[in-house]
């Protein structure tokens, strides 16, 4: 037997089984009713046996044949359609893609003839089954009653297969890393597909519906690439192409991008109408061609949406939960690549949601929400990026918890863990090690989740972040390019050397005045800090940081900053200059320059020279901004808590002593005059951003150590300086005497020398400073306070 | 011809070292580098390759020789590396030359360590010794 023909039966069963599953997991959630896909299941098994039977794998045709029956019982109406009916066929598919897993790889169908399941489904299907199972041995003559036709278009859940009596062969046509393009109009509108046509293409998922028109490449199945299959894309208009001639369309593509930059960048220098009206129709045609390629690439979301249900419902029933899974924009396209990318993410995500985030039925109707809990999981295109969310209706990330869990875990300090903000406790969630689960459940829990999702979504250029309200459910947010190859990005220069920024992390440009540097940019022992409309962001010199210098000014002595964000954080790199905004072909490094951890990638420029692709969340990284890089050895290490570096803000404290509150803490700094401070009850308050900001004195808060304050109250006609922070859901200003500087530092805070409000003490920057504890601070002044602005 | 094998010279300095034939992708002029803030002493930085990105090793720093003139006209022998196109630039390229196996040694083990870890084997010409250079581990990168 050629393996050829088993790789292809292979493929095409692959594809046949995840309609399939599909569908049972609709009738499950009451989508489809099960008159809907009795007939379809029918032929589907029968084809399986039927080939099965050709090429030889019995227990293959076994498995199939019980399925068939049982089919076949419900058909006749001996036996209705109930919820172990819906069980034991979806455990025929997963036993149907064991056998098909041990085929591919031995051209055998193993040794597991599945009696148990086959004896289920027996059962299940007497006593009709009995005298059912015998017509159907030969049902090539009893063609399939063709079941009523199904309603058309709109949500068509059940594709029909073929109306063609089943054969004991099968249609040669997906070999697995295959995508199939409709050749009908693109962006998904339902443009009506020729159904007939596009049935005998691609029979499994030849619904004309935009988000099944492409047939799902097989996972499973691992059988080479055959080459393309001339008859299988006839007069459908859709053709099979194999994705390694996409792969190599599109690099040559992006070789042409390069030498279009180049003809560009040439033609300017010369003065020759001709050679410009040519160039510019060049320039014209590459990009036309660049978004056809892309477009062929691209795959409806659905493809990876598809296996969803069946995830959560599986995961639903295993620890007892009632979740009804919604599916959103599934006809969002992403290129291929990207698609695999996310596809275990994903997977996990909902899981997590299930597992994790929906509570109890007795839980949900205690807090007065329906029982049955709801996972959102939707699609959409946002500029260059595709944006896909999971959402769930559950209880929200219990803070406490994990606060408590990374502390057992050794993830982070006991102190440290108190003094992190909900947003910066959220994060700890995407730490390797880390597992929410009371007991690890079977299901997720096990400690390999968000970090490898966060690792796997950020390899591709993406990231991922969670929010989660109390009480009322979480949103995880998964932000993938459209495509990876061709990215815009910002062209900016630094130790005379171009660079490129990808446009995904790029968040603002700020022109930092001469005049006005004093105010904005804060640099006080080699650590820098912009000023940006009230908030606080960690600045890096990139020339520093790539020890090609610092960063220069403008002529006018401006200085120019680039903000840009990544794994949830945003901060600043000072750079020479800021050029244009360019498409650029991201080529890969070495890996050795890789490993550096500062570039993802280089790209040829127009006049041909190289530019480094700036890896933003890796020189931040480098530079301490962000502590996941060292956290992460650690936690592999199972060495150290965590001793990241982290800013801290310091103060001159009212004795001329220094105090230092975690810049994490931190929301905003603010001048405030003093006449705006106004007086509730025995405590002050200013409107602030259309609300209250109560203030807090620092120096009053704090029970001095002397008998008498060495310096003076500040001056009434002085600004107040406020650190605004949130605590208990709300903003709060504490006024502090001045602010110094900002340091970041692996500091050990020695709580043998704490007292109320200061945590303990530590050495920042070679001196001897108290670390605030402005939770319990704010705790002590603001309980009284709270009440008054209450009344 | 099984018995001999078709290397490349070319010359550092006034050394004489080679590359076996079927590991030379070809040779080309001077290139504009661009260089890798922060990579290891022996990367150069990066050209452009006709629409490919080759990382530029320096042979005389891995060789222990003295740096190069950046005067001096050069150009660069291009090697497939495990990691991509690897980019040597040298003083100059010899001739391709069939060495009979008879011809090839094993390095003498007066070699410096750091350079015998770079030598394949030692060729007897009629004129002249001539190192022939390990291609994967004389193109990595490392400091």
């Amino acid at each position: 037997m050629a393996d050829e023909v088993i790789s292809e039966f292979l493929a095409e069963a692959s594809e046949i089984l995840d309609v399939l599953e599909r569908d049972l997991v609709a009738v499950d959630t009451g989508e489809l009713d099960p008159p809907d896909v009795v007939a379809g299941t029918f032929r589907a098994f029968h084809t399986l046996k039927g080939t099965s039977g050709f090429l030889g794998f019995e227990h293959l045709g076994g498995v199939a044949h019980a399925g068939e029956d049982l089919l076949c019982a419900i058909r006749e109406g001996s036996v209705q359609w109930t919820r172990p009916v819906t069980d034991v066929l979806l455990q025929v598919l997963d036993a149907l893609r064991a056998i098909m897993a041990e085929a591919a790889r031995t051209e055998k169908d193993g040794d597991n003839g599945y009696p148990a399941l086959v004896a289920a489904l027996r059962s299940l299907a007497s006593p009709a089954a009995a005298a059912a199972a015998e017509p159907a041995g030969k049902p090539a003559s009893a063609a399939p009653p063709a079941p009523p036709p199904e309603a058309p278009p709109a949500p068509p859940p059940a594709p029909p297969l073929a109306e063609e009596p089943p054969r004991p062969s099968f249609r040669p046509t997906a070999p697995p890393p295959t995508l199939v393009r409709p050749s009908t109009p693109r962006p998904p509108p339902p443009a009506p597909a020729p159904p007939a046509a596009a049935e005998r293409a691609a029979p499994p998922s030849a619904s004309p519906a935009p988000s099944e028109h492409v047939a799902a490449a097989p996972e499973k199945s691992r059988s080479p690439p055959p080459e393309a299959h001339g008859e299988s894309g006839e007069g459908a208009g859709t053709l099979r192409v194999p994705v390694p001639v996409l792969d190599r369309l599109m690099s040559l593509v992006g070789e042409l991008v390069l030498a279009r930059n180049q003809l560009i960048c040439q033609e300017a220098t010369r003065e020759d109408a001709r050679l410009g009206a040519t160039t510019q129709r060049i320039h014209q045609l590459t990009t036309g061609l660049q978004e056809a390629v892309m477009k062929a690439r691209m795959q409806p979301i659905d493809n990876v949406f598809s296996r969803l249900p069946r995830v959560a419902r599986d995961t639903a029933q295993a620890c007892g939960k009632q979740v009804r899974l919604a599916l959103q924009g599934n006809e969002t396209e992403l290129d291929k690549t990207l698609l695999e990318a996310i596809k275990d993410p994903l997977t996990h995500l909902v899981r997590n949601s299930v597992d994790h985030g929906i509570e109890r039925a007795e839980a949900r109707l205690a807090a007065g929400k329906p029982a049955e809990g709801t996972v959102t999981v939707r699609a959409f295109q946002d500029g260059g990026q595709v944006i896909v969310e999971i959402e769930d209706d559950g209880g929200g990330v219990n803070v406490a918890k994990v606060r408590a869990k990374a502390v057992s875990l050794g993830l982070v300090g006991q102190e440290e863990a108190e003094r992190l903000s909900e947003r910066e406790t959220i994060e700890l969630v995407f730490r390797p090690g880390f597992s929410t689960a009371d007991a690890v459940s079977q299901i997720s829990g096990r400690g390999v989740g968000m970090d490898v999702v966060r690792t796997n979504v950020e390899r591709i250029g993406g990231s991922v972040e969670m929010v989660s309200t109390a009480g009322r459910g979480s949103v995880c947010r998964i932000r993938v390019p459209l495509t990876l190859l061709i990215v815009p990005a910002l062209i900016v220069a630094s130790g005379g050397e171009r660079y490129a920024v990808p446009q995904a992390n790029l968040v603002e440009l700020v022109r930092v005045a001469a005049e006005r540097e004093s105010q904005m940019v804060v640099d006080v022992h080699g650590s820098l800090v912009l000023r940006l409309r009230g908030t606080l962001l960690p600045l890096l010199d990139l020339g520093k940081v790539l020890g090609t210098g610092s960063a220069a000014r403008a002529a006018d002595g401006a200085l120019s900053v680039v903000v840009l964000g990544a794994e949830g954080r945003q901060f600043g790199f000072l750079v020479d200059e800021v050029a244009d905004t360019e498409e650029i072909v991201v080529k890969a490094l070495g890996r050795r320059l890789q490993a550096l951890g500062a570039f993802s990638g280089a790209t040829v420029r127009g006049d041909g020279r190289v530019a480094l692709v700036l890896d933003v969340a890796g020189i931040a990284r480098r530079s301490g901004l962000l502590a996941e890089a060292d956290a992460r050895a650690a936690a592999s290490a199972q060495a150290t808590r965590a001793a990241a570096k982290k800013p801290y803000l310091i103060l001159r404290g009212r004795d001329d002593g220094r105090l230092a509150i975690p810049l994490s803490a931190v929301a905003r700094i603010e001048e405030i005059a003093p006449e705006r401070v106004e007086r509730v009850g025995g405590a002050e308050a200013v409107q602030y951003r259309g609300s209250v900001l109560p203030l807090v004195r620092v120096a009053q808060a704090l029970t001095e150590r002397r008998k008498r304050p060495r310096a003076p109250e500040a001056r009434p006609e002085e600004k107040l300086q406020v650190v605004v922070q949130e605590w208990a859901g709300r903003e709060v200003g504490l006024v502090v005497e001045s602010i110094l500087d900002v340091a970041e530092e692996d500091v050990t805070v020695d709580p043998t020398r704490a007292r109320p409000g200061v945590a303990g003490c530590a050495v920042i920057q070679g001196r001897i400073t108290e670390v605030l504890d402005t939770a319990a601070l704010l705790q002590a002044q603001m309980g009284p306070t709270q009440e008054l602005l209450r009344a | 011809m099984p018995d001999s094998l078709r290397i490349c010279t070319f010359l550092l300095g006034d050394r004489t070292f080679a590359l076996p034939v079927a590991e030379v992708r070809e040779v080309v002029k001077d290139l504009e580098t661009t260089p890798v803030p922060l990579a290891p002493g022996s990367v150069l930085g990066l050209v452009h390759l006709r629409g490919q990105i080759a990382t530029v090793v320096d042979l005389r720093r891995r060789l222990d020789l003295p740096p190069r003139d950046p005067q001096e006209p050069h150009v660069n022998v291009v090697v497939q590396g495990a990691d991509g196109l690897v980019c040597l630039p040298v003083d100059d390229v010899g001739d391709v030359i069939d060495v009979p196996s008879s011809a090839v040694e094993r390095p003498p083990d007066t070699l410096r360590p750091a350079v015998r870890e770079l030598v394949r084997s030692i060729c007897k010409l009629h004129d002249e010794l001539v190192l022939l250079l390990d291609t994967a581990r004389a193109v990595d990168p490392s400091p």
